[in-house]
């Protein structure tokens, strides 16, 4: 689990996180989503401590990752797995070498056994015959489903994905989103995941926070977003005309107009 | 105000190098790969300036020594001690800083702007000590090396140059080599070595580390790197000369 405590963070004059608070648990896939500059990456990089907040706690397991000494801090990244906007894979390194790099610089198991878990990682994500290609030669989804095995090849308590579908096609970002969502469950990892991606947060969407303008502005899960009132997330998450008519169908669904369909329980808010 | 910080973040850098590598084996490859990297892949380029240097400068002194008072073997002696002193270290030094120098920015550049930077730093890897450390130590050893040859093959192309163009014998010229050789000047040549190595590694390491923003940058940072590298070179070639000789 990690909690997030009144995170304060500005650059210069300007605040780009203002007091957020949240609780990301195990086991679910926990979104962060928000429009462009509301903060979403700069809040995940307090997270994994790329940026250091200027006030407030981030705590893995209870302890705070601010008051660890660098030591525990490098333990606790080992438990980290990293999924990147752009995938982040060493250009110069085969798929199997990119996977294997964790492997190698932290454990002391031989080659045969790290090739093991690299193709056991590869073919989880559903990379099978990749081994010895080079990003250059993959297509953006091959390249997140390698990061993807980077990030999970050490078996992380954490994972963190910063924007995994952009610039995927509708249907390689579902089978991203499932994948993420699969692995969450296999392996009971807190997931963390910075999108925008609306069919994201209605298929994997667990616990969502939603940011605007720095702070939290609502929080719940996608059961409750699309029934929310709040009118800047209503804004947000219905900026798709799409999205507008999936809220009346669910709507009618809800008050039974819609024959067919098993009635769910309305949420609060 | 911007060279201050600069300089500072530049120390930061370096001290920020100096920690336990996290798996040693792993710390060596990088080593390894750097020093083929910076040895091999910079190894032509210094043979073809060094003989030509060398061969240029033959005919150059023998051009200005006209004079029949002045035995034809001292071109030899001119053409040895410029070639240690001044071209092998420097001139080599500075091509080198193009050709390594704008390697290391653009490679860390793009490391940085691709957040593969990032990604072993969330892995828990210090990034200066993985990234910069092997760099910087294996151009130490490496570029010394490579300034040796330098002298060897300067040399060689002067004696090529003096023999083939009919200026003096390659027995003068062997002759010429012997008289007055102080070794102090090798060691005075290595000694700007290491310092041009260090210059030519940890500058556009600290430049292509810290680049910010797109392709772009990583071009004007690795300009910037080869421009501040080359007038470090000279300002430590000065200041080596006038401390040391």
């Amino acid at each position: 689990m990690i909690e997030v405590k009144d995170i304060r963070k500005a650059f210069g004059e300007k605040v780009v996180i203002d007091g957020v608070s949240s609780t990301m648990k195990s086991g679910q896939c926990n979104l962060i989503i928000g429009s462009s500059g509301s903060g979403k990456t700069v809040l995940m990089k307090c997270m994994v401590g790329l940026f250091t907040p200027d006030s407030g706690e981030i705590l893995y397991g209870g302890k705070s990752f601010g008051d660890m000494n660098t030591e525990e801090q490098k333990d606790i990244r080992k438990e980290i797995g990293m999924l990147f906007q752009g995938s982040a894979l060493f250009d110069s390194q085969t798929v199997e070498q990119n996977v294997m790099f964790p492997l190698d610089m932290f454990t002391k198991d031989h080659y045969t056994q790290k090739l093991k878990r690299v193709n056991e990682v590869l073919e989880r994500v559903k990379l099978v015959d990749a081994n010895k290609k080079f990003p250059s030669e993959l297509s953006g989804g091959m390249k997140k489903r390698v990061a993807l095995a980077r990030a999970i090849v050490l078996n992380p308590k954490y994972l963190f994905c910063d924007e995994p579908n952009s610039g995927l096609d509708p249907l390689t970002s579902l089978v991203i989103d499932k994948l993420i969502q699969e692995i969450t469950l296999e392996y009971q990892i807190t997931t963390v995941i910075n999108t925008h991606d609306m069919n994201s947060v209605m298929e994997i969407g667990d616990y969502i926070l939603y940011m605007y303008q720095g702070h939290k502005e609502w929080e719940g899960n996608n059961k409750e977003i699309i029934f929310s009132k709040n009118q800047r997330l209503n804004e947000f998450i219905f900026a798709s005309e799409f999205l507008k008519d999936a809220k009346e169908m669910r709507m009618l669904e809800e008050s039974g107009k819609m024959p067919g369909h098993v009635h769910s329980k309305k949420p609060d808010q | 105000m911007t060279f201050i910080r600069d300089l500072g973040r530049y120390l930061l850098m370096l001290k920020g190098m100096f920690s336990k590598p996290e798996n040693g084996k792993m710390y060596w490859k990088e080593f390894m790969h750097q020093c083929s990297d910076i040895g091999i892949g910079s190894f032509g380029i210094v043979v073809i300036i060094s003989v030509f240097i060398g061969a240029v400068s033959t005919l150059q002194t023998a051009y200005q020594l006209i004079t029949p008072l002045i035995p034809l073997s001292t071109i030899a002696v001119i053409v040895r001690d410029t070639v240690i002193l001044e071209f092998a270290p420097t001139l080599t030094c500075i091509v080198l800083a193009g050709v390594v120098g704008s390697k290391i920015a653009s490679e860390l550049g793009n490391m940085r702007v691709s957040e593969q930077i990032d990604a072993l730093e969330i892995m828990g890897i210090n990034t200066k000590s993985y990234l910069v450390m092997p760099k910087i130590i294996a151009g130490l050893i490496v570029i010394p090396m490579l300034v040796a040859i330098a002298m060897a093959l300067g040399i060689w192309g002067g004696r090529l140059a003096a023999t083939t163009a009919g200026i003096l014998s390659g027995e003068t010229f062997d002759k010429g080599l012997h008289e007055g050789f102080i070794p102090y000047n090798v060691f005075f040549a290595l000694a700007k070595s290491y310092t041009f190595a260090f210059i030519i590694c940890s500058i556009p390491a600290f430049f292509g580390y810290y680049v910010e923003g797109g392709s772009l940058e990583i071009g004007r940072a690795s300009t910037k790197a080869v421009v501040v590298s080359c007038v470090m070179i000279l300002f430590a070639d000065y200041i080596l000369s006038a401390l040391l000789l």
